[in-house]
């Protein structure tokens, strides 16, 4: 594994990515401390440009909040949506998908007929109508992005146990009468984790390009302050002041390029013969 | 009646995730807060304990759940999906309405995102490893990491308040009376902007499926012989490479349909799109639970068809696709 670590960090596109991470998680983590002040509490004068007052570098928005403070918070609620609902479609696709493909026959069936469906439907809509009726808040945010995206990752675990399953060393292990539990965690699970954490990083990127679009929408928490509500609520006095929804956008993109660098870079070190093709 | 055989499966198919939304709304409807009774009885201005119970027995809340479902899915059939007391209109109504502004403008963002992408992944891969691939490459990167409301915001900045060229908001000039063919001129102006905004994101996804597609298609062994045959470069291109490239492009269109459809909504808001996007932010910020509903089925089966619809294509293109059904 160091080794891996090793040469995703000689990939330059991921090295950058990886830093800039790391500097995000940094600032979300220390907002308290960097700005103690409540970021929904007026702190300067209303429509501040940017870059004019020390004290308020990013300027402030039509209530007088400070945008930098906000760029600040808003990385918490990215960062938590983006991980958390990440994780919890992983544990359900991982759960499903081995289960599918491992027995096969009824689940394999009624699974492949569930993720078809979701495959089909609006999911952004779904998770919509899903936040809206579970009333918003930062854990409908996290459970409607979760319920919306697993089904692509359990489609890939039950594609790799199915063809795991036929491989020489999971016969062998049936042959020693190993039970069904050994074999899936310790057999086959470890041979499907690197496409997993592939998907997996790329999955964090678009968490938090639809936790952006639900706050854009008006439905983010309302206690949490996010880059989504931020760009929202500034929408309409965008002729008069263009930062208010420049900046919060900007570090949104930055971020998600960064994320899918790193998730990129993790694909070739992973799984270097499924490389990208073509690379030059 | 083989032939046919495919098309009904999908046809079923089809029904079974049609009916499945009509099971999960009415379950959404359950979660819903509030009591139907309740909010009924707050709009008619009375809400005493035996106007309620009456409203309940009229309405056929005090059934079991399963007969409940029984009437909501004969209700979705007949086409009522119900009454938004908000706007005091049926939801049907409401829907229909708009929906010719949301069918322009995504099928207007879907053929700028197939054309513009597959166009830009074509010159990408027969320029692999060069300066116009790499821009594009760039380029396909930062759009697929940028959110399409965002996007939109910024293409205001830049084309309407800054440059002054294209119009910000709505579908027509209001009170210009335009008609005939100054009319369509005046609701292509006003679709620049929505239909680049929401096909600048998939243009993202096509071009990077284009070029890995043509760039596994262009070594194969008719290419070659296309090639020994001395046929024309853009003869190969466009009759060799690129129709058997197209394939997986076509399979993704159908998948990315619902995504696209999602797009519309946020697009919609930003520009004020007069369609059913439009309209389920509207009901968003009301809490207006059944024209919600209802937009989230209009637009599945919006998907559905236009899924129907690439399956066939697809066998257009390559007739020796026996689809499993």
């Amino acid at each position: 594994m160091n080794s891996n670590l090793w040469r995703l960090l000689k990939d330059p596109g991921a090295a950058i990515g990886i830093a800039l991470l790391v500097a995000v998680v940094v600032v979300a983590a220390l907002a308290p401390v960097l700005y103690p002040q409540d970021p929904w509490s007026m702190a300067g004068r209303p429509f501040l440009p940017p870059f004019t007052d020390p004290q308020f570098p990013l300027g402030t928005d039509m209530m007088g909040r400070d945008i930098a403070a906000g760029l600040a918070y808003g990385a918490r609620v990215s960062l938590i949506v983006g991980i958390v609902s990440t994780a919890c479609a992983i544990v359900l696709g991982v759960t499903l998908g081995g289960i599918a493909g491992y027995y096969g026959g009824l689940a394999d069936d009624a699974l492949m007929r569930v993720t078809e469906f979701f495959q089909t439907i609006p999911t952004f809509i779904f998770a919509l109508v899903m936040v809206a009726i579970l009333s918003p808040s930062i854990l409908s945010i996290i459970l409607a992005i979760g319920i919306v995206s697993w089904p692509p990752v359990a489609r890939l675990v039950r594609a790799e146990f199915a063809s795991l399953r036929g491989r020489e060393f999971v016969q062998a292990a049936i042959a020693l009468g190993e039970s069904d539990r050994h074999i899936i965690l310790r057999q086959i699970l470890p041979n499907t984790l690197s496409p997993v954490l592939v998907m997996g990083s790329l999955m964090v990127a678009s968490a938090i390009l639809t936790e952006a679009a639900i706050s854009f929408l008006g439905l983010g928490d309302p206690n949490m302050m996010s880059w989504g509500y931020m760009i929202g609520a500034s929408r309409t006095v965008i002729r008069q002041a263009w930062w208010m929804s420049f900046f919060p956008g900007l570090v949104i993109v930055l971020v998600v390029l960064m994320i899918n660098l790193v998730g990129e870079g993790l694909n070739d070190v992973l799984n270097p013969r499924l490389a990208r093709k073509g690379r030059a | 009646m083989d032939k046919l055989r495919p098309i009904i499966g999908r046809l079923l198919k089809s029904i079974a995730i049609i009916a499945t939304i009509i099971v999960l709304n009415f379950l959404l409807i359950r979660l819903a807060p509030g009591d139907p009774a309740a909010a009924m009885a707050g709009e008619a201005g009375a809400a005493d304990e035996a106007f309620m119970a009456q409203l309940r027995e009229q309405f056929g809340l005090d059934r079991p759940l399963y007969q409940q479902l029984a009437y909501y899915f004969a209700d979705v059939v007949r086409l009522d999906l119900g009454y938004s007391y908000r706007q005091r209109e049926a939801v049907v109504e409401l829907i229909l309405d708009r929906l010719p502004a949301t069918l322009l403008l995504t099928i207007s963002g879907f053929i700028v995102a197939l054309g513009l992408g597959v166009l830009m992944g074509v010159t990408s891969a027969m320029r692999v490893g060069r300066l116009t691939d790499r821009l594009i490459s760039l380029f396909a990167l930062l759009f697929y990491a940028t959110p399409l409301f965002w996007v939109g915001l910024m293409a205001i900045m830049l084309f309407s308040v800054w440059l002054g060229w294209l119009p910000s908001f709505g579908m027509e000039s209001v009170g210009a009376g335009y008609a005939g063919w100054t009319r369509a001129a005046d609701i292509a102006h006003h679709l620049i902007l929505p239909a680049g905004t929401l096909g600048l994101f998939y243009v993202a996804v096509y071009t990077r499926l284009t070029r890995a597609s043509m760039l596994e298609v262009k070594d194969m062994d008719f290419v070659r012989t296309a090639r020994a045959k001395g046929l024309r470069h853009g003869l190969i291109v466009r009759r060799h490479i690129l129709r058997n490239a197209m394939l997986p492009v076509i399979t993704f269109a159908g998948i990315q349909a619902g995504q696209l459809v999602g797009g519309a909504v946020l697009t919609e808001t930003v520009f004020a799109w007069p369609g059913i996007g439009r309209l389920a932010f509207d009901a968003l910020l009301q809490r207006d639970y059944p024209v919600l509903l209802g937009v989230f089925f209009v637009t599945s089966v919006m998907v559905v068809v236009f899924n129907i619809i690439t399956d066939m294509a697809y066998r257009i293109a390559d007739p020796r696709i026996e689809v499993a059904s």
